[in-house]
């Protein structure tokens, strides 16, 4: 699969994705939707163009690992599991709901794809480590990508990891931050002295590159390249925009709570061009 | 203790592919058996507890049986939300070893002992909570954690403790050991209290009053089956671990009792006091500061026993 060749199409499926995720966070009321929003692109490129998966057999011990990490996004994931078909889009319909599978973070095995209950932010990273570290043991070629905030840097369990995995040679692994420039309540930079992202996985002995996180070809070209032959796990510092494809809501911190009302859902509707 | 238990890994690690060892920077030389034979299968994880839990945790999500392996309180206070959303959520079934447990490391200052680990550890859900009480009990131990579908926190000493059973018992995780029969009090200890217990027992013996000892190695599950039969049997029932009085075996136990009442029959819960141990102290010093001796046990067993009744 290849992205350059069908961009128009994957551009149209991130939108869709956007809306859903819109309309989901006004149905069920939730919060965390500009979080969910800059995520959008790099769940597209990796499920649509990179992952080694089978809807049909999401269990296969040799399928590559998505591990949501920002498990506050929770909505992107699911939209896009769902489009990819590994269950049926009316769960998305009953999302966050009184025992419905979908709650508003994932719960372990919630649905088929969901690698891992996630929410409390620092954990996917060591279990991705175990992960990686478990298709070496095995002899099995899966790759283990996981997406972390920016915010989530914060966690010192990020740079345990982060100092484990290349002194095992992971190269089948790889991290995605969602550098979005927010955390809950602040700047990312500012509340904790993040950058340079990119200088700081490169010095821990990562593959580390910056890219646009909104850019499908560059997304799937850095995440299709894993491993990429340096012997070093693959560090991705995807730059987005929290709220990403809402004008009103881009770069909008107050999305990290707010519900869009049923107004502000036609107008993300309009703007994103859907009917 | 933790020469019999590097010694039974290597044994299993060797047998089944599926196990993979995993050391918080300690244990020097202890494992250079299992890393010769099984050499893709040991990492030292570095001082990183809380990463090498949630490794843990993918790797057993991906099939495979790891045993976690550091100092008994770096493995637990240090990365319990590990324990408890990547290997007790998930019901990844990870084996966490401590080692140096309770006062094992006393001299080294209450960074390092455990009196309150295991009482944190049961509230845990799906968390089996094993204190062995010697060798040949580590040994069955970790086979039984190593079979079992569930997470496992295996509680071990240092090494030296007086080995108990001359040969290796049937152990299953909740089913506690009886090693004495007696019908008038009834010692159950946690751990490597257990040749204590056998001493006070003794003493209890010379005084006319007929001694149960049992190793109840397992806080959780809880073995209700012999709890039943010790507070039927017996007027006083004896709680006896290197570990908090809150929490632990003893906690255990009170809850069960204020559950399941029994008229007339009395619990004495031996442990540490809720207090950091600030003297220095050896570990033999640290157990005689909290009174965990034959002979203090003794005299407290002494002083709750109704005076018509001490022979």
């Amino acid at each position: 699969m290849n992205a350059s060749s069908h961009p128009i199409n994957l551009e149209m499926v991130a939108r869709r994705l956007r809306f859903q995720l819109i309309r989901m966070s006004h149905a069920a009321r939730t919060p965390h939707l500009g979080s969910a929003l800059s995520c959008v692109d790099i769940l597209v490129a990796a499920y649509w163009n990179v992952l080694r998966l089978d809807a049909q057999h999401p269990d296969d011990p040799s399928r590559d690992r998505f591990i949501l990490s920002k498990g506050h996004a929770a909505t992107a994931l699911y939209a896009t599991l769902a489009a990819r078909g590994f269950f049926p889009e009316a769960w998305l319909e009953t999302f966050a709901q009184h025992r419905a599978p979908l709650a508003e973070q994932p719960a372990p095995r919630c649905a088929p794809g969901v690698e891992l209950a996630t929410g409390s932010l620092g954990h996917g990273l060591p279990v991705g480590v175990g992960m990686a570290l478990a298709a070496r043991i095995q002899q099995l070629a899966f790759r283990v990508f996981v997406c972390l905030s920016d915010g989530e840097c914060n966690e010192g369990t990020v740079w345990e990891s982060a100092m484990f995995a290349p002194a095992q040679k992971l190269e089948s692994l790889c991290v995605v931050i969602d550098y979005n420039k927010w955390q809950a309540t602040g700047r990312s930079d500012e509340i904790m002295a993040l950058p340079s992202l990119r200088e700081k996985w490169a010095a821990f002995g990562w593959s580390a590159v910056e890219v646009d996180g909104h850019d499908l070809a560059e997304l799937t070209r850095v995440l299709g390249a894993v491993p990429d032959g340096s012997g070093r796990p693959v560090a991705v510092i995807a730059n987005t925009i929290k709220g990403k494809g809402i004008s009103f809501m881009e770069d909008d911190n107050n999305w990290h709570y707010r519900i869009p009302k049923y107004a502000e859902v036609e107008a993300a509707r309009q703007e994103l061009g859907l009917s | 203790m933790r020469n019999a238990f590097a010694q039974q890994l290597t044994e299993l690690a060797e047998r089944d592919p599926r196990v993979v060892v995993l050391s918080g920077d300690i244990g020097n030389r202890l494992f250079d058996d299992l890393k010769a034979r099984c050499p893709n299968r040991f990492f030292n994880c570095g001082v990183a507890e809380a990463n090498m839990i949630g490794m843990a945790a993918g790797l057993a999500l991906s099939g495979l049986r790891p045993v976690c392996y550091t100092i008994a309180p770096f493995i637990t206070y240090r990365c319990l939300e590990q324990i408890r959303v990547d290997v007790c959520y998930h019901q990844a079934p990870v084996v966490i070893a401590g080692t140096g447990a309770g006062l094992a490391y006393a001299s080294l200052g209450a960074t390092h002992h455990s009196c309150e680990e295991m009482g944190m550890l049961r509230l845990l859900p799906g968390l089996a909570v094993v204190a062995p009480a010697d060798a040949a009990e580590v040994r069955g131990a970790l086979r039984a954690a190593l079979r079992s579908p569930q997470p496992v926190y295996l509680r071990l000493g240092k090494k030296g403790e007086p080995v108990i059973h001359k040969t290796d018992p049937d152990f299953e995780i909740g089913k506690a050991i009886t090693l004495r029969e007696g019908t008038d009090i009834c010692l159950l200890s946690a751990g490597t209290m257990l040749p204590v217990a056998i001493q006070a027992a003794d003493l209890l013996e010379a005084q006319g009053h007929s001694t149960s000892v049992i190793s109840f190695h397992t806080l959780k599950p809880l073995d209700e089956a012999t709890l039943a039969s010790a507070f039927s049997r017996c007027r006083l029932v004896v709680t006896l671990e290197e570990h908090s009085v809150l929490g632990g075996l003893g906690g255990s136990v009170a809850e069960w009792l204020a559950d399941h009442p029994h008229p007339a029959k009395r619990l004495l819960r031996c442990g540490t006091a809720d207090e950091f141990l600030h003297e220095t102290a050896n570990q033999q010093q640290a157990r005689e500061y909290f009174g965990l001796t034959a002979s203090r046990l003794l005299e407290r067993i002494q002083a709750v026993l109704p005076s018509s009744t001490v022979q």
